[in-house]
């Protein structure tokens, strides 16, 4: 079966081309289950200004994969202005007290290599692939504008025209972006993962070079990030080349990290979003989760539950064999595609949300039903040991697999640093999928699965009896490529 | 499996041209050439530092060759194969990959079908013999035909509505006309639902031969353990079929302005003209050219004058799309309505510049270092690197390509590719699709029937289909 299954919820944007393929292989392996630290060889170091260094050994070429992760986000922006620190990712490559405005990213062109950067809820990151000669010179590029950002009205307000373009090209011409917007917004009553990374336009449209520095100056710091190097390089290397280039940078103190807390959810939600731009209507339902860092209840984790609902995410919706595929799509033929995702990544709380397309002509309310019908089935019975045993089994080959990538180990371990694990976490990934129990699995979907704290989204045709009378039409195939993936949802550029 | 957003799919499907086509490598790595008893070769880069082998296929010919009515054939072909053959049914073939973790894959684009696996060492026996029973006994059973044939007439219908598929497919039809480039790669409902298994037997039949193959293997694998794999999964393929060859497309199209209306605030503008082909001697003076013009993203000329220096838009991107027998320039990018004939404005004026003026030395220079630099990031996975050589050969550049492209780059000159700018660049032939509701840009050409949407009765409905690149890693 190829990857037909398609919905407007992934935030996979559109670049620069010489970007789009290194952000590709990016988002395809930052997937929620990817985490294998030990099998990497990783090591890890922290400077005395407290930054963290890891470095990830790969000689297959002579190249080297470097990513600054910072531990802020757009929710830890200030009211009203949430989208700044996405913002600030844009200037970011603008002038510093050495370098001009894009010359950041010309340096890096101008020798063959790639750089880019995206923003989500808790982290902002950077990063370069380049032949391994120069990492000196991205190295001493990436500090440089940890802290001599020059930003002048000169250059923020042309880039502030640049993101209410790319909102429009994301947001306002997508229905199922907007979707995803209105069911973020319903989800979460209090804390900021409510709002759009990219921010409201309305709000955007007010962003200031003094609010762009405030934030800058507040949390960029040494002592507030986390530098991985991945690639044809050794320890000592990058030891001595981090510390010439980041060592002089002072830490600074930094605000604490409290996003304000979702109370008790007591009922469950429902979006529909209506669109003539929509001929394939689709249902997401997205339940609140626990994240590998925090339980429901806003406390720290427990009873590892983020691990079983990985491996509850496997059984259901990964592939041909999982259960939401053989119900909707084979046997019941209600939709075209079924399928589920569980991201525990996120530095507060995680969501597990389920997705179902209708068959041409079919019925919505059908795979929704079916879907909370499959819920129901493992909330009362569980899942069985044979299943558990499969799904152990395909997360382990695919750490073997893992390996096999540049990028992806890199971003899998900037991300899990910036939101609050450790390397030691990282590296016990595989005991604790491997200690997961049928019961612990049944526990977890018990905790999780409580409509009260759900949303359902759907997305709808307009105007299904003029649509249905359209001519036939022509599309392209999807290209299938092990290396095209969706970026994490929420994920912006 | 992954979410995929189809507009942004149609970019990367255009701009992994440019992604791809990077430069000569400062390792080269070691290709050895393996030959069966059978004949059948496979070029392959022994890689033991992980306990994974990479596979990459093609055969040559893809949807170019579906015939009339039937268009649609070779994409549904590549979701059944791995959808029941030899002794196993649906499911069970299923649950082999499923269960061993091998990633099994197969892609039909305009002038090849291609596949890939990915499996752990131990696996490498188990994945061939898939392979040879999806390559010489795949079922099509009804239950797998009917499914994947309704997920793709799902995909179908959705499309109508992508103003980016809409605006890709107003160019390409517009350039291609009735060759069969021009027609849906995906097909149309009617003809998706015209395909009958018969069809797809006999697609198998003529696509995969042994003349069409080409074949890669990466990673952790010796010649002498590939050597019988290569015999016992491709030796019984016939060794050559009737299938006719596809014509050269023929450009003569005037170029202009369409546009097709769409509520939505921000317009979507695709635009091309007639290119250049892979195997011409000027194509990497053009490469250059584009780069300088379009392609190279924060180092190109349009990226400056759109984004940097105006903020009229997120992104602008140019690329060379190269198919066996046509050459495009293709663009894209997205602009507030009120700012679109401005933009269209800078593309026309930026376009006649590099025609008339050409490069400076330094661009060139930049562009060139590009080229060179860049390449060895194409091989810093097992899956890369496999895709990358198949790339080569279906392009039919040779196992000595790797090492020949740095001369070939640094032959390129301003001069050089001033007078390949001055050969391609014809501004007044682009082709523009604006979709969306651009204030004051008026059309200048009538937007292809079946792309127009609501106001086409369903049985005018023909086709439109964007170009797709074929493989190309340069």
């Amino acid at each position: 079966m190829k990857a037909y299954s398609k919905n407007g919820r992934s935030g996979l944007l559109r670049m620069p081309a010489i970007l789009i393929a290194g952000i590709m292989l990016l988002g395809a392996v930052l997937a929620p289950r990817a985490s294998w630290a030990q099998i990497f060889d990783a090591e890890t170091f922290t400077l005395k200004n407290g930054l963290q260094v890891v470095v990830v050994p790969n000689h297959r070429a002579p190249v080297v994969f470097q990513m600054i992760a910072y531990r802020v986000g757009a929710a830890d922006g200030p009211p009203g202005k949430n989208g700044i620190a996405h913002f600030l990712e844009h200037l970011m490559f603008k002038a510093t007290d050495k370098l001009k405005a894009g010359q950041f990213t010309q340096e890096i062109d101008h020798r063959g290599g790639g750089d880019n950067a995206f923003t989500n809820q808790d982290m902002t990151a950077y990063h370069q692939e380049i032949a391994k000669e120069h990492l000196p010179l991205v190295m001493s590029m990436e500090a440089n504008r940890m802290t001599k950002l020059r930003l002048t009205d000169a250059v923020v307000m042309p880039e502030r025209d640049v993101i209410i373009e790319e909102r429009r090209e994301r947001i306002d011409n997508e229905p199922g972006a907007q979707l995803t917007e209105m069911m973020n917004a319903a989800l979460f009553l209090n804390h900021p993962y409510r709002l759009p990374v990219i921010g409201w336009r309305h709000e955007m449209e007010h962003y200031s070079t003094a609010d762009a520095v405030a934030f800058y100056h507040r949390y960029y710091a040494p002592n507030n990030a986390v530098l991985v190097i991945g690639g044809d390089v050794t320890v000592p290397e990058v030891k001595r080349l981090a510390e010439k280039y980041f060592g002089p940078i002072p830490r600074h103190d930094l605000p604490p990290r409290q996003r304000l807390q979702e109370p008790q959810q007591r009922a469950p939600r429902q979006v529909e979003l209506t669109s003539d731009l929509v001929r394939q209507p689709y249902v997401v339902k997205t339940y609140l989760a626990p994240s590998y860092r925090l339980s429901l209840d806003n406390r720290p984790a427990q009873d590892d539950d983020a691990y079983a609902l990985l491996l509850l995410s496997e059984i259901l919706g990964d592939g041909t064999g999982s259960r939401l595929y053989r119900r909707l799509v084979i046997t019941d033929k209600s939709a075209t595609s079924a399928d589920c995702s569980y991201d525990p990544g996120a530095y507060d709380l995680g969501t597990f949300s389920f997705y179902g397309s209708p068959v041409p002509g079919g019925d919505l309310s059908k795979v929704e039903a079916a879907i909370n019908d499959e819920i129901t089935l493992v909330l009362k019975d569980g899942v069985t040991e044979e299943e558990i045993a499969l799904a152990k089994k395909r997360l382990r080959i695919a750490t073997v697999k893992a390996r096999d990538s540049l990028s992806g180990p890199v971003g899998m371990i900037a991300a899990a640093l910036a939101n609050g694990r450790s390397l030691a976490d990282v590296q016990a990934w595989p005991e604790r999928i491997d200690a997961v129990t049928a019961i612990d699995i049944q526990r977890a979907a018990r905790r999780v699965f409580d409509d009260r704290q759900s949303v359902t989204g759907r997305l709808l045709v307009a105007n299904p009896v003029a649509a249905a009378k359209l001519a036939p039409q022509a599309a392209p195939p999807l290209p299938q490529s092990p290396e095209t993936g969706a970026m994490p949802s929420g994920t912006v550029n | 499996m992954p979410r995929r957003i189809a507009r942004q799919l149609v970019l990367f499907c255009l701009l992994s041209v440019c992604c791809l086509i990077f430069a000569p490598a400062a390792r080269a790595i070691e290709i050895q050439q393996v030959t069966g008893d059978s004949g059948v070769t496979a070029w392959l880069v022994e890689d033991h530092s992980n306990p994974l082998i990479a596979v990459a296929l093609g055969f040559m010919g893809g949807s170019a060759d579906d015939p009339a009515g039937k268009e649609g054939l070779a994409e549904l072909t590549s979701g059944l194969l791995d959808e029941g053959a030899g002794e196993f049914d649906s499911a069970s073939f299923q649950k082999q990959l499923n269960d061993n973790g091998i990633d099994y894959g197969f892609d039909a684009s305009r002038d090849s079908f291609t596949g890939q696996m990915n499996m752990l060492t131990e696996q490498r026996d188990l994945a061939f013999g898939l392979l040879h029973r999806s390559l010489t006994t795949p079922h099509f059973d009804a239950e797998p035909v009917e499914r994947i044939r309704r997920q793709l007439l799902a995909m179908i219908d959705d499309r109508l509505s992508d103003p980016d598929v809409i605006g890709a497919r107003a160019v390409s039809q517009t350039l291609f006309g009735g060759h069969p480039y021009g027609r849906p790669g995906i097909g149309t409902a009617e003809s998706m639902q015209a395909i009958t298994a018969d069809d797809l037997h006999r697609f198998v039949a003529r696509h995969f031969t042994r003349d069409r193959l080409h074949l890669v293997a990466v990673g952790d694998i010796t010649a002498a353990q590939l050597q019988p794999l290569l015999d016992s999964t491709f030796g019984d393929l016939p060794a050559s079929s009737d299938l006719p060859a596809v014509p050269e497309a023929r450009l003569d199209q005037p170029g202009g302005v369409m546009v097709v209306d769409r509520g939505i605030p921000q317009s979507i503008i695709n635009f091309a003209q007639p290119g250049i082909k892979r195997d011409d001697p000027d194509f990497f003076a053009a490469y250059v050219a584009n780069y300088i013009l379009g392609g190279g993203g924060f180092s190109s000329r349009l990226m400056h004058e759109v984004r940097e220096k105006r903020g009229l838009a997120y992104g602008i991107s140019t690329s060379l799309v190269t198919f066996d027998h046509a050459g495009l320039i293709w663009g894209q990018v997205q602009t507030v309505n009120e700012r679109v004939a401005k933009t269209i404005e800078i593309i026309r004026a930026e376009w006649a510049k590099m025609r008339d003026r050409g490069p400076t030395a330094a661009e060139v220079d930049t562009a060139k270092t590009y080229l060179l630099g860049s390449y060895p990031r194409l091989f810093t996975s097992g899956g890369g690197t496999a895709g990358a050589l198949l790339g080569i050969q279906l392009e039919g550049l040779g196992i000595d390509y790797i090492d020949r492209r740095q001369a070939e780059i640094a032959k390129v000159t301003p001069a050089s590719v001033a007078r390949v700018a001055k050969r391609l660049l014809q501004p007044d032939r682009l082709v523009f699709a604006v979709v969306g509701q651009p204030v004051g840009v008026t059309a200048t050409l009538s937007t292809p029937a079946s792309v127009a949407g609501d106001q086409v009765p369903a049985q005018q409905g023909a086709s439109g289909p964007e170009p797709k690149p074929t493989h190309i890693q340069q």
